[in-house]
C-alpha cells in the first residue's frame, strides 16, 4: 500500500507492460521508426522532394550503388533516381503524420459522439448510433475511396477522408464502454451532486472509457496508415512529388517482374514492420486491459 | 464415539501471486461428525471460503493445497487425482455457493440438470429420475415441483434458485455439504425459510453440513458447533452457544460486540479498530495483535491452540469466563 | 412538529420496460401490445424533520432505493413531488434536473461509487469547486478538513481509491458528500457491503456525524438491526408502498402491520442457550412480481390475517396513535387478538 510511485493506474500499467518482451521490443520498433520518420531530414542522405537534386541517370539502380551524389544508395534508387532509403524515411514521415493525425481526430470525434449518445440516451442515442451502424456496414476502404475522390488530393483532404472512414469504430467502442460506465454509482454520484452533464461526460465517463478506446486507437492508427498507403497506391493520395509509402510501392510495382524488386519491396517491408509493431503493442495493451485475461 | 466423518489436519492452502504468497488457509485442523452442522464464521479474506473449496478439491491455480490432510470417511482427499475428486463430488460431498448460478446452467431446464447430476453417478430410468427430481425439489420447499421441473433457472426467483441449487447438492445424498454464504444474497424472509428448511433436511437425511457465513446470528440459530476464522487460522472453536456466550478469543468478543443488535440503539458500538490484514503480508506472531485490545510483547510470537472441554482458542491472553 | 426538512408528497415512480422495435411497429399498426409497468414506488408520502434520522426498511425490490434516489434528486418522480427545505429537489419541465445541493447521497458499494481514475483529494474537492463552496487555493485544506472529519489521514488525498479498504472507501464517499455542506444525507445501504467489524466503525461514524453536524438522514437498509440502531423513526416498505411508519422503539417492540411482524420474526437472533432448538417463523410464500402485484393490499397473499376486503381495497396509511401509522385494514383487530 505504501508503494505510492507505482500506485497510479498509469504506473501499474507501465510496470505490467514492461513484463512482456515482445511488446517492449515492438514498442521500441515503433518508437525507432517514428523517431526516424520525424528526424528524417537528419538521417536521409538526400531530400527526395527536391526534384532539382534527382539525377535521372541514377534511376532504378540496385542497392549498394554509388550514384552521382557520391554516397551509397543502400536500398537502391527508384524510377526517378531518388535514393530509396531517403524516400522511405520521408514516406514514413508522411504516413505516420497522416495516420496519427487521422487517428487522433477520429478518436476525439468518435469518442465524444459515442459517449454523448450513451449519456443522453433516448432518441439522440438511437439517432447517432443507428447512423453509425449504417456507416459501419460499408467497408472503410470504400468510404475513404469515395471521399478522397470527392475531396481531391492533399494532406488535409486525405486526413478528412480517413477520419470519416474511421471515427465510427471509436464511436461504437466509446458507446459500449460509456453505456456500462453511465450506470455505475460514481457517475450517479457525480450527477447527484449535481455536476454539469458535460463535466460528467468528459471528466468521469470518458476517462474511464479510455482502456478500450486506446486499444481501438492503436489498431486504427495502424489501419489508417495502411489505408493511406492503399489510397496512395491507387493514386488517390498525395501528389506524385511527395511520395508516401503507398505511392513508392505503386511506383515500383511495374518493375517487379523485371528484377528491380527493391523499389517496391523495401517500402513494403517498412510499412509491414511499422504496422506489425503497432499491432503487437496494441495486442499487449488489449491483453492487459481485458479483465477476463487477468491472472 | 465413532470415527468422525471428516478429519482435517494442518490444512494449508496458499495462493502464489505476483504480489507474494497469500496464506489463505494456514494450519487448519478440525473434525466433523456424521449429521453434524458446523458453522464457519469470519470476515472477508479470513480464508473461510477457501477452506470450504479446499475440502472439495475446488482450489484453482494460482492456489493450491500445500500441506495437511483431509480425510472423508478415512479416505485421504489431498493429492487425489481430479477425476477421482470429481467422482466424489456430488456423491459423497457437495457444495452450495452464494450465487446459485455457479451451479446452475442458464440454458438447461432444471429437469435436465438434475438428470445429468443423477446420471453422473448412477444410471436410472427417465421416469425414476424425474420422480426423484420432484421429490428432492419438494423437500427443499419448491411448491408445485412437478410443474416447475421444466422451467429454466431464470424463471425462478433468487430464493427459489438457491433452493434448486441445494436440491441438486442433496440429490445423491452426499455425506457432507459445504455451503458458502448461501443466504447472504437473499432477503431476510427468504433466508429464514431456507435456514429452517436446511435444518430439518439435514436432520432427516443425516447429512453433515458446514455452513460458511459472516452472520453470527444465522450461524447461532443453525449450527451446533462453531469455528471462528481470522487471517487463515481458526482462532476459536467450540459449541456455538458456549462460544458466543463467553468467547475466549478477543476477536470473537470484538465481532460479537460490534453487532448493532447487542447495543443500546443510538449508542456507540464497540468496534474492532483497523481492518483485517492482507493475507500476503500478515503481521508476525498472532495476526490479530495489531487490532487487539489485550495485545502485548508476547503476541509477537504465534500462540498455540489451547484445548479444553470441547473448546479451543489460539490466544496468549484468553478472556476469562463471563468476561464482558 | 416543526417544519419538515424533507417532504415527500404522494410520490410514484413507474418504470416503463423498453418496448422493442417490433412491438412498436405492431402497436403502430394497431396490434394489441401488452404494456406492463413496474410501479417501483406507488404513492408514498413521508416527512423527515430537521436533524431526524428516518430508517427505511424493506426487502429487495420494495422500492426503497428508488424512493431514496428520488429524494436525493437522482431520479425524477413520475408523479408527486419531493421538497427539501421547502424547495422542490428537481426542476420542473421535460428534462428535470436536480436544483439543490442541500441533500447528498452515500451509496452502497464504495468500490463502485468512487471514480477509480481520480485521486481522493480530487474526488472530495470536485463538487465544492464546481459549486464555488471553496476556492482552488483553499481546496487542499478544505479536503484535509473533511477527510479528518471522517477519520482518515489528510495524506489520503494524494492516493487513489483502490489503495483503500472497503471501510476506508466508504469514509471517502461520506467525506465527498459532506464536503458539499448538505443538511441532509440519503444513505442507501451504506454498510451492507462491509464486514461486521468494519460495519460497526462506519455506523459509529454516522452516529458521530449526526451528533456533531446535526444532519438529517434517510437511512435505507434491508438490515433491521442496523436500522434500529441509527434511526429515530422507521418506515417499512413492501412492494412500493409504505406499510408502517413510526418511532423505532415502538415499531420494534410492538409492530402493527402483519408484514412488519413477520419481517421482525424472520431476523435470526443470537442464540446463547445450549441446545436451543430455534423455531424459525418465516413469512409464507414469495415476494410477488412487481410487474403484477396482487390487487388490494399487496401483502394479502402472504398474510395470515387476510380477509375478503384485503383482496380488494388498498389500505391507506392510518394513524395508530403515538405518531405511528399503519397501512392495514385490520391492525386494531389484530392487536386485540394477539
Amino acid at each position: 500500500m505504501e508503494k505510492a510511485e507505482a500506485a497510479s493506474p498509469l504506473g501499474r500499467f507501465c510496470a505490467e507492460f514492461s513484463e512482456s518482451r515482445v511488446a517492449v521490443a515492438a514498442l521500441a520498433v515503433v518508437v525507432l521508426v517514428i523517431g526516424l520518420a520525424v528526424l528524417a531530414p537528419l538521417f536521409a542522405p538526400q531530400d527526395p522532394y527536391d526534384i532539382g537534386k534527382l539525377v535521372l541517370g541514377d534511376a532504378r539502380r540496385p542497392p549498394g550503388f554509388v550514384g552521382a551524389g557520391g554516397y551509397v544508395h543502400w536500398l537502391g534508387t527508384d524510377a526517378q533516381g531518388r535514393d530509396l532509403l531517403s524516400a522511405i524515411l520521408y514516406g514514413l514521415r508522411i504516413s505516420v503524420q497522416i495516420g496519427v493525425a487521422a487517428g487522433a481526430i477520429a478518436f476525439a470525434v468518435g469518442a465524444t459522439l459515442g459517449a454523448t449518445a450513451a449519456f443522453m440516451g433516448g432518441r439522440v442515442e438511437i439517432l447517432i448510433m443507428r447512423f453509425i451502424d449504417l456507416q459501419l456496414s460499408f467497408p472503410a476502404i470504400l468510404l475513404a475511396l469515395v471521399l478522397s475522390a470527392i475531396l481531391g488530393q492533399g494532406k488535409g483532404q486525405l486526413i478528412a477522408a480517413l477520419v470519416a472512414a474511421q471515427y465510427a469504430y471509436f464511436a461504437r467502442t466509446a458507446h459500449g464502454a460509456a453505456s456500462a460506465e453511465r450506470a455505475k454509482d460514481y457517475v450517479v454520484a457525480a450527477l447527484s451532486t449535481p455536476m454539469p452533464a458535460s463535466r460528467v461526460v468528459f471528466r468521469h465517463i470518458l476517462p474511464n472509457c479510455l482502456p478500450p478506446l486506446i486499444v481501438v486507437a492503436t489498431v486504427q492508427i495502424a489501419n489508417s496508415i495502411a489505408l493511406e498507403a492503399t489510397l496512395s497506391f491507387l493514386g488517390l493520395g498525395l501528389p506524385v512529388t511527395h511520395p508516401s509509402l503507398g505511392m513508392l510501392i505503386a511506383n515500383g510495382f511495374q518493375y517487379m517482374l523485371s528484377g528491380r524488386y527493391w523499389i517496391s519491396i523495401y517500402p513494403g517491408v517498412a510499412l509491414i514492420v511499422l504496422i506489425l509493431a503497432i499491432n503487437l503493442v496494441g495486442d499487449q495493451i488489449r491483453d492487459q486491459l481485458n479483465p477476463r485475461l487477468k491472472r | 464415539m465413532s470415527a468422525p466423518l471428516l478429519q482435517v489436519r494442518d490444512l494449508a492452502t496458499h495462493f502464489f501471486m505476483r504480489e507474494g504468497v497469500a496464506k489463505a488457509v494456514d494450519g487448519v485442523s478440525f473434525e466433523l461428525g456424521q449429521g453434524e452442522i458446523l458453522g464457519l464464521v469470519g470476515e472477508s479474506g479470513s480464508g473461510k471460503s477457501v477452506t470450504g473449496y479446499s475440502l472439495l478439491g475446488l482450489v484453482d491455480p494460482p492456489g493450491r493445497i500445500v500441506a495437511g490432510s483431509i480425510k472423508l470417511n478415512g479416505q485421504e482427499l489431498v493429492g487425489l487425482p481430479q477425476a477421482e475428486l470429481r467422482r466424489m463430488r456430488g456423491r459423497r460431498m457437495a457444495m452450495v455457493f452464494q450465487d446459485p448460478m455457479t451451479t446452475l446452467n442458464p440454458v438447461l431446464t432444471v429437469a435436465t440438470q438434475i438428470k445429468y447430476a443423477i446420471g453422473a453417478h448412477e444410471s436410472v430410468s427417465a421416469k425414476a429420475g424425474r420422480a426423484r427430481a420432484i421429490d428432492v425439489l419438494t423437500r427443499v420447499g419448491i411448491p408445485d415441483a412437478a410443474a416447475r421441473l421444466d422451467d429454466y433457472p431464470h424463471q425462478f426467483s433468487g430464493g427459489m434458485r438457491q433452493r434448486v441449487a441445494i436440491a441438486i447438492a442433496l440429490l445423491n445424498r452426499p455425506d457432507m455439504i459445504v455451503a458458502d454464504e448461501p443466504t447472504t444474497a437473499l432477503d431476510v424472509s427468504i433466508q429464514a425459510q431456507i435456514l429452517a428448511e436446511m435444518k430439518s433436511l439435514v436432520r432427516d437425511l443425516g447429512t453433515a453440513l458446514i455452513w460458511i457465513s459472516h452472520d453470527l446470528a444465522a450461524v447461532s440459530a443453525l449450527a451446533g458447533r462453531i469455528m471462528v476464522m481470522y487471517a487463515g487460522r481458526i482462532v476459536e472453536y467450540g459449541p456455538t452457544a458456549a462460544v458466543l456466550r463467553a468467547p475466549r478469543h478477543p476477536y470473537t468478543r470484538g465481532l460479537l460486540d460490534s453487532l448493532p443488535m447487542r447495543a443500546e440503539p443510538g449508542q456507540e458500538l464497540a468496534q474492532i479498530p483497523g481492518a483485517p490484514p492482507s493475507l500476503a503480508a500478515l503481521p508476525p506472531g498472532c495476526p490479530f495483535h495489531p487490532r487487539c485490545p489485550s495485545a502485548d510483547a508476547i503476541c509477537q510470537t504465534a500462540p498455540a491452540t489451547t484445548a479444553s472441554g470441547g473448546r479451543g482458542w489460539r490466544c496468549h491472553h484468553p478472556l476469562l469466563d463471563g468476561a464482558a | 412538529m416543526s417544519e419538515p426538512f424533507i417532504a415527500v408528497d404522494a410520490v410514484s415512480k413507474r418504470f416503463d420496460p423498453r418496448v422493442s422495435l417490433g412491438d412498436q411497429i405492431a402497436g403502430a399498426l394497431g396490434g394489441a401490445v401488452e404494456r406492463r409497468y413496474v410501479r417501483a414506488v406507488d404513492g408514498v408520502s413521508l416527512e423527515v424533520a430537521p436533524g431526524e434520522v428516518l430508517g427505511l426498511v424493506g426487502e429487495s425490490g420494495c422500492g426503497k432505493s428508488t424512493l431514496g434516489r428520488m429524494i436525493a434528486g437522482i431520479l425524477p418522480p413520475t408523479s408527486g413531488a419531493v421538497r427539501v427545505a421547502g424547495k422542490p429537489v428537481m426542476s420542473p419541465g421535460r428534462h428535470p434536473r436536480k436544483q439543490t445541493t442541500r441533500v447528498q447521497m452515500v451509496f452502497q458499494d464504495p468500490y463502485a461509487s468512487l471514480d477509480p481514475r481520480m485521486r481522493v483529494g480530487d474526488i472530495v474537492a470536485e463538487g465544492p469547486l464546481v459549486h464555488r463552496l471553496v476556492t482552488k487555493a483553499d481546496a487542499r485544506a478544505y479536503v484535509a478538513n473533511w477527510l479528518t472529519m471522517v477519520g482518515l489521514d489528510a495524506g489520503a488525498a494524494q492516493r487513489y481509491p483502490h489503495q483503500f479498504s472497503g471501510g476506508q472507501r466508504q469514509r471517502i464517499a461520506v467525506a465527498r458528500a459532506l464536503a458539499m455542506r448538505p443538511d441532509a444525507l440519503v444513505c442507501d445501504e451504506p454498510v451492507a457491503s462491509l464486514d461486521v467489524s468494519i460495519q460497526a466503525q462506519v455506523l459509529n461514524l454516522f452516529l458521530r456525524l449526526r451528533r456533531e453536524l446535526g444532519l438529517t438522514m434517510l437511512f435505507i437498509s434491508h438490515h433491521l438491526g442496523v436500522v434500529r440502531h441509527v434511526s429515530d423513526r422507521v418506515a417499512i416498505m413492501y412492494l412500493g408502498r409504505i406499510v408502517e411508519i413510526g418511532g423505532a422503539n415502538a415499531i420494534y417492540s410492538n409492530p402493527l402491520h402483519p408484514y412488519t411482524k413477520a419481517l421482525l420474526a424472520s431476523v435470526p437472533q443470537l442464540q446463547l442457550e445450549d441446545g436451543s432448538d430455534v423455531a424459525f417463523a418465516p413469512i409464507q410464500g414469495e415476494l410477488p412480481s412487481p410487474l403484477s402485484p396482487p390487487p388490494g393490499c399487496h401483502f394479502h397473499l402472504r398474510c395470515p390475517f387476510a380477509e375478503a376486503r384485503c383482496r380488494v381495497d388498498i389500505p391507506d396509511l392510518r394513524p395508530a396513535g403515538d405518531g405511528r401509522w399503519a397501512a392495514c385494514h385490520l391492525f386494531e383487530k389484530i392487536a386485540k387478538t394477539v
